[in-house]
């Protein structure tokens, strides 16, 4: 015998010092994916998973059947959310990098995810974020000064100090508190998708991992369940390219897009430009009125970059070149969108400007308020009795017992 | 009031909260349509339909997670692991997911999620089949830990569990699922028929999370134990010829500590005895708390019983399993001491 195993280790396309190489990425031409029904059964439209949907072109003119015929009032707010998110994100990174947080997460590069899909779902739909959806947070009113406050662990941290930051909340507006363990949100979503069809009611839930995460085996969980209960769900992996060091093939994304995960299920997978809004939206409409309309679970991969470091500990520059992000060929969302608003006429690159300076002073005075609640180094301070509640509903003896131990510790009486 | 075994009473407390709580969902491998392999959900499905007892995919982590999630959408799940020792692929999703998510969301989420296990052995189930891994369970912060030890209690306990509003993992020891065991595996088994726990109110009732029982009154020594080796105690004691207070510690966690410290203090010896393995055992917080709360009242160290630190055998079942002959020597052995 001449041939034997070979172990394959996936290599990166480029590491630093190498030119940018995205010749691995199978990219359709605008407007040339059809869309089915929403009723198509899933092995009639294997095609969607392994296609790129697209619906904005090099002349970021909208194309082709997917083109959502959005209004110019929700293409301008999606903008708006697109460069608020950034402008939220500046800040916090900032602030992370002169020591008033512990630690921030950018979603830069990737905005056209948490907006363009957010915009799809209902107030009553349940959403299962990962860390990089802040977009998605914003655009459910959770509120500046809030997720600010949550970042700073201060006194109005609606965590009350227990998560670090970007772990946020808002129950009110249905986003669900996210989870330092990936893709442990993916299978809970299914599990409250299968609650709104046992009671009897029409709102989905939607979940979000990264590519790196599709590994775990909660993935796989949230997939099963999701077709054997034929759930009301949007799953979504955004495929940003980057886990930490390891490029999405270590995940396995070399062989078959992460889209056509759901197949072997019967579940239909949507590959998207991740960085094109009118693609994601027209997709997720999709998903979302399929699952509403008793359709079961779609599986979406957008495909788009992460533009900044993993997190404010990370250093990308050790493993990927560093102007990777600018030969992109999905480029990025914020300039997409404003230059199909320009073409349209609705939008000037003056305005722009404007917005972007808007959105800036906004999250500036929101940053003013948030550090008058404290923060870490500052009072005013958490309570350190917050530390043992909501272990239980109702606190047990020994945690009373240990409470009041450490309140006499700290000459405090409780 | 009926005589039931527990897998009768916790099929009852399935039977009544269905009935009760229309939010109420039974979840699990073989629960539906074959009402369980240990049939504790039997007739459950044809009685409540498909979408309250549900039949799940083998994947306890995937069981484990979509319960949680039923849990946040107002539900209330009451979920069945067919076997303690298969509850690790959903590990997890209990200790950084369901312990954690009212903590890490200041009590704004929450997911009143039950899980029914059976452990323990004495079966002949072999390292696959017979696993005590209740100490790793109350090791974590943000659930609380069951163990029963007969019908009327199962019943009771498991309506509590259900109607709580924190997670539960509720392990019920298979080994007396049909009757009590005293330890002796040459004598015949026996049934529930003509046990006073055996009699259960077929109605609604509840016994509480956080207390202990004083199954036995005495005054020479005090044995605390749960699940199984309550029955395998009571024997020993009556063999051994002494006046032993014996605890059924029940709830696991939170622990009643006022009841083992007031009859240790009472009694001056205890010996703390259970199937699962010695090192950090739950045995092990039981001797930390009794010589904390007890040390000037105690007459002689406080005394373990436990399997051994192996895997659980097959074909050493009775020399691993604490039996009656092992509690019986360690009662001599601690009565000795002086």
């Amino acid at each position: 015998m001449t041939k034997k195993p070979k172990l394959h280790i996936p290599k990166a396309a480029a590491r630093p010092g190498d030119t940018p190489d995205f010749s691995y990425l199978n990219l359709s031409k605008a407007g040339t994916v059809e869309r089915p029904s929403i009723e198509a059964r899933a092995a009639d439209i294997e095609y969607l998973a392994l296609e790129l949907v697209r619906v904005l072109d090099d002349d970021h003119v909208a194309q082709g059947p997917w083109n959502p015929q959005l209004d110019k009032d929700t293409l301008t707010e999606a903008l708006r959310l697109m460069v608020l998110t950034r402008a939220y994100d500046d800040r916090m990174h900032r602030m992370q990098r002169q020591g008033k947080i512990t630690f921030y997460m950018q979603a830069l590069g990737e905005e056209a995810v948490s907006i363009g899909q957010g915009l799809v779902f209902e107030l009553e739909d349940m959403m299962f974020p990962a860390y990089r959806n802040q977009g998605l947070y914003i655009m459910r009113d959770t509120g500046l000064v809030n997720m600010m406050c949550q970042c700073l662990s201060n006194s109005r941290d609606m965590c009350k100090g227990r998560q670090m930051p970007v772990f946020y909340q808002n129950k009110k507006n249905n986003m669900f508190t996210i989870s330092g363990n990936l893709a442990t949100q993916f299978p809970q979503a299914v599990g409250w998708a299968m609650g709104s069809a046992i009671k009897g009611e029409d709102h989905i839930a939607a979940s979000w991992v990264g590519d790196g995460s599709t590994a775990e085996a909660d993935f796989h969980y949230a997939l099963t369940f999701a077709a054997v209960y034929n759930a009301p769900v949007v799953l979504n992996v955004t495929n940003n390219q980057w886990a930490i060091s390891t490029f999405q093939g270590t995940a396995g994304g070399e062989r078959r897009p992460f889209a056509a995960r759901g197949l072997g299920l019967g579940i239909p997978g949507i590959r998207v430009d991740g960085n094109d809004l009118l693609a994601v939206y027209a997709v997720t409409r999709w998903a979302a009125d399929r699952a509403r309309s008793g359709g079961g679970p779609t599986l979406i991969e957008l495909v788009t970059y992460r533009g900044g470091a993993h997190s404010t500990s990370d250093d990308p520059s050790r493993y990927r070149p560093k102007d990777e992000w600018k030969a992109f060929p999905l480029g990025d969302p914020i300039e997409r969108l404003k230059k199909h608003l320009i073409k349209l006429g609705h939008w000037s690159e003056d305005q722009q400007t404007g917005l972007e300076l808007e959105m800036k002073t906004t999250v500036t005075e929101a940053w003013k308020e948030a550090i008058s609640h404290g923060t870490m180094t500052e009072p005013p301070f958490l309570d350190v009795k917050l530390m043992f509640e909501d272990v239980f509903a109702e606190m047990p003896d020994h945690l009373k017992k240990q409470q009041d131990k450490l309140l006499k510790m700290r000459g405090e009486s409780s | 009031m009926s005589q039931m075994s527990m897998i009768q009473a916790i099929r009852s407390a399935h039977d009544v909260m269905l009935d009760k709580d229309p939010s109420v969902i039974a979840f699990g491998q073989d629960i539906g349509y074959f009402g369980g392999v240990f049939r504790c959900t039997d007739g459950l499905q044809q009685k409540y339909g498909e979408h309250r007892v549900i039949d799940a995919p083998i994947a306890e982590g995937g069981i484990v997670a979509t319960a949680i999630g039923l849990g946040i959408n107002g539900l209330r799940p009451v979920v069945e692991i067919q076997f303690a020792d298969y509850i690790y692929p959903g590990f997890d999703q209990i200790v950084s997911e369901l312990a954690r998510l009212r903590y890490r969301s200041s009590g704004e989420f929450f997911s009143p999620v039950t899980i029914r296990t059976p452990c323990g052995g004495g079966i002949r189930g072999g390292q696959t089949h017979s696993q005590s891994p209740e100490g790793i369970f109350t090791h974590l912060s943000g659930v609380k830990t069951v163990m029963v030890s007969n019908p009327y209690d199962a019943k009771g306990l498991l309506i509590s569990a259900i109607e709580s509003d924190d997670p539960i993992i509720f392990f019920e020891p298979k080994r007396i699922y049909n009757g009590p065991f005293n330890g002796d595996p040459d004598q015949p088994a026996v049934s529930w028929a003509t046990h006073p726990k055996g009699e259960v109110p077929d109605g609604y009732y509840t016994v509480p999370l956080d207390k202990a029982e004083i199954v036995e009154t005495g005054s020479d020594l005090t044995i605390v134990t749960y699940g199984t080796i309550v029955h395998v105690a009571q024997a020993a004691a009556k063999k051994a010829g002494v006046s032993a207070e014996i605890i059924d510690v029940r709830t696991l966690m939170p622990l009643d500590v006022d009841t083992i410290r007031d009859s240790v203090n009472k009694t001056g010896r205890a010996m703390v005895a259970h199937e699962a393995t010695r090192f950090c055992g739950y045995g092990a917080e039981l001797v930390a708390t009794i010589q904390k709360e007890c040390f000037w009242h105690l007459e002689a160290p406080v005394s373990r019983v436990t399997g051994w630190d192996t895997p659980y055998p097959h074909a050493f079942e009775w020399q691993y399993f604490p039996v009656q002959q092992r509690l019986i020597d360690g009662i001599h052995k601690l009565m000795e001491i002086r």
